[in-house]
């Protein structure tokens, strides 16, 4: 495996995040962390792309520290896509994908031929060649997500960590951005490492699945074996009942009642009416 | 900054290149224009021969002597002071990730300021070669404070700018202390504050030229990973770009940059703030294209400014720190009009 977190505290200055988190991530699957606001997935995933020092424990990337490494060297291997993204003003969408060569790329050195195949590469893939004179801040939401998602594919990496890919997208465009997720960890045989709010998005593209709790690992495995009521009453709070999804076969979560109505009701039930 | 942001149309990047050739060809001309215009102009108006005559080497009478000992380095501190400022302040807008960031927002110039106010009042018969010595260290000075107090475990934007404007404004209280203590020598102090190069001799210029000349090639060489930073430091990092690192020299060498600028002609405003502005809104926000082009807009600025501050009302000469100000606040207030607009949306 080549990238893992080992027993890692993280902590934002004093505020604890995570203690004693270890994370295996599978080559070549696509692996998705869940769990409720303030689990600790977004930091975790920050920890293992390097963007966040843990307080003990480590992050190996290829069988070494992966604070031995530095920023370049972390980047040549492993992509990153944070949540929030800030595209530069006035910035084509080409400009944007050629960001992605950027840790191969001396300051004064033209480009090579190489990085002009990757990024040709990374635009027609995510089918964002047609829209390279673009404007990125004039694109629709899918079209930016894109664009997003070339850049970091124009680095080249194998391993792309992305935080909540679909945030602030609508339901079509969420879709299309699983889907081409997938098919890069199908056809180029891409690690793919994601967080995601929707579990049953989750149930649906994941093959491996963390789920995460007050920053500790609760389960680990496919979602078929994860995505139980009893994981979702534990770690969400909430009562749901699990189906089969009427075409793939994944688990299908259905909702049955908020945390609130639950709460209630195991009141209820623990002092039945005289 | 992507509230300014000035949707340039879509275009591919061979007509973006041969437009910005375009754009910096036609400054570069226009300035050289401007040169000349200005060593026309002083206490007396010179005829073109007159000026040719002079720079040629041909002229021996009293008016090409004059256009030598006192128009000329003037003009010539007019670019180094016009691209320095340019320069730092698209580089700090660029890494303070604020639009509005310019060397006075961070506490070089007011620093700066400081430092040299105090030479002037509180000891005014030390030497002249003095003043801009210990100017530069108060702009140094004051953004290492700035710096320090807006460390805690790496600096975020936001922390430098407000440190900045904090410690700017500590500053600025500093300087008022000292014009009110020391009321003397307040008006030759006035005018190093309000920014004149009224009686530069070359060897202001030659004080400011290695600065210049070093610092700017840099800044550029540092162009590309400036554009990572604008991606926002997690993907900045991401990308390769250890961004503390990177935000550390970079602030650093705009800052001595600036503080070497305003040391030598003193603090005038609006020209580190305005010119790359102009420049992004002509040739885009990639820093390889706009920083030249911001040079070249701060010198053309400069000409302009101190071409009308000696022949506005001769043989009175206003700073001109006080002719960008004006000609900048309006400038300044338009953008802020056009910022409210779009950060609407």
């Amino acid at each position: 495996m080549r990238l893992q977190a080992e027993g890692v505290h993280l902590a934002y200055e004093e505020k604890v995040v995570a203690r004693d988190l270890s994370i295996i991530v599978p080559d070549g699957k696509v692996s998705v962390l869940i769990g409720p606001n303030g689990s600790g997935k977004s930091t975790a995933l920050r920890a293992l792309a390097r963007l966040l020092k843990p307080t003990s424990g480590s992050v190996v990337l290829d069988g070494k520290s992966i604070h031995s490494l530095s920023t370049k060297e972390v980047a040549r291997r492993l992509a990153i896509l944070p949540q929030l993204l800030i595209a530069p003003e006035s910035i084509t969408v080409e400009d944007l994908v050629w960001f992605g060569r950027h840790p191969h790329r001396s300051s004064l050195r033209t480009p090579s031929t190489d990085d002009k195949d990757t990024v040709e590469w990374a635009l027609e893939v995510t089918g964002s060649a047609e829209i390279r004179d673009r404007q990125v801040d004039q694109l629709s939401g899918g079209q930016r997500q894109r664009a997003w998602i070339a850049l970091c594919l124009a680095q080249g990496t194998d391993l792309i960590l992305l935080d909540e890919p679909t945030t602030f997208l609508d339901i079509a465009y969420q879709l299309d951005v699983l889907d081409l997720l997938a098919d890069l960890n199908r056809e180029q045989n891409k690690t793919i490492v994601m967080v995601l709010h929707d579990v049953n998005q989750a149930a649906e593209y994941a093959q491996n699945v963390f789920v995460l709790s007050e920053g500790t690992l609760v389960d680990e495995g496919p979602p078929e074996t994860v995505l139980t009521c009893d994981m979702m009453r534990d770690v969400f709070g909430i009562e749901s009942q699990i189906l089969a999804h009427p075409v793939s076969g994944k688990p299908l979560c259905v909702p049955l009642k908020g945390r609130q109505r639950a709460l209630a009701d195991a009141a209820l039930t623990a002092t039945p009416p005289a | 900054m992507t509230a300014i942001a000035t949707a340039a149309p879509s275009r591919s990047p061979v007509v973006r290149e041969r437009r910005r050739r375009f754009l910096s060809t036609g400054l570069f001309i226009a300035c050289v224009v401007m040169t000349f215009v200005s060593l026309m102009i002083g206490t007396s108006v010179f005829s073109p021969a007159t000026v040719l005559r002079a720079i040629t080497g041909a002229g021996t009478d009293q008016s090409a002597d004059v256009i030598i000992k006192f128009q000329l380095p003037r003009v010539l501190l007019c670019w180094l002071v016009g691209i320095g400022l340019a320069v730092s302040g698209g580089v700090m807008q660029a890494v303070i990730r604020n639009s509005l960031a310019a060397p006075n927002i961070i506490g070089v110039t007011k620093g700066a300021g400081l430092a040299a106010v105090v030479v002037v009042l509180a000891a005014p018969t030390s030497p002249a070669f003095l003043l801009p010595v210990v100017a530069f260290a108060g702009g140094v000075l004051a953004f290492g404070v700035v710096y320090l107090a807006a460390y805690r475990s790496g600096t975020t934007p936001a922390r430098l700018a407000l440190v900045g404007i904090a410690v700017s404004a500590l500053c600025e209280a500093g300087i008022l202390f000292f014009l009110v203590r020391y009321p003397l020598n307040v008006s030759s102090a006035l005018i190093w504050l309000s920014g004149s190069l009224y009686g530069r001799t070359m060897m202001s210029f030659w004080q400011i030229l290695p600065w210049v000349a070093i610092l700017v090639p840099l800044l550029l060489y540092y162009s590309r990973r400036l554009d990572a930073l604008g991606l926002g430091d997690d993907l900045a990092a991401g990308l390769g770009e250890p961004v503390e690192r990177t935000r550390r020299i970079t602030l650093l060498l705009s800052v001595g940059l600036a503080s070497a600028v305003v040391a030598g002609a003193g603090t005038i405003g609006f020209v580190g703030l305005v010119a790359p502005h102009i420049a992004r809104r002509l040739v885009g926000g990639r820093h390889h294209a706009y920083l030249p082009v911001a040079g070249l807009i701060g010198a053309f600025m400069m000409l302009v400014a101190d071409t009308i501050a000696r022949g506005l009302i001769p043989p009175l000469e206003i700073p001109s720190g006080l002719v960008t100000s004006v000609i900048g606040a309006p400038y300044f207030l338009y953008l802020l009009a056009k910022t409210g607009k779009a950060g609407a949306r």
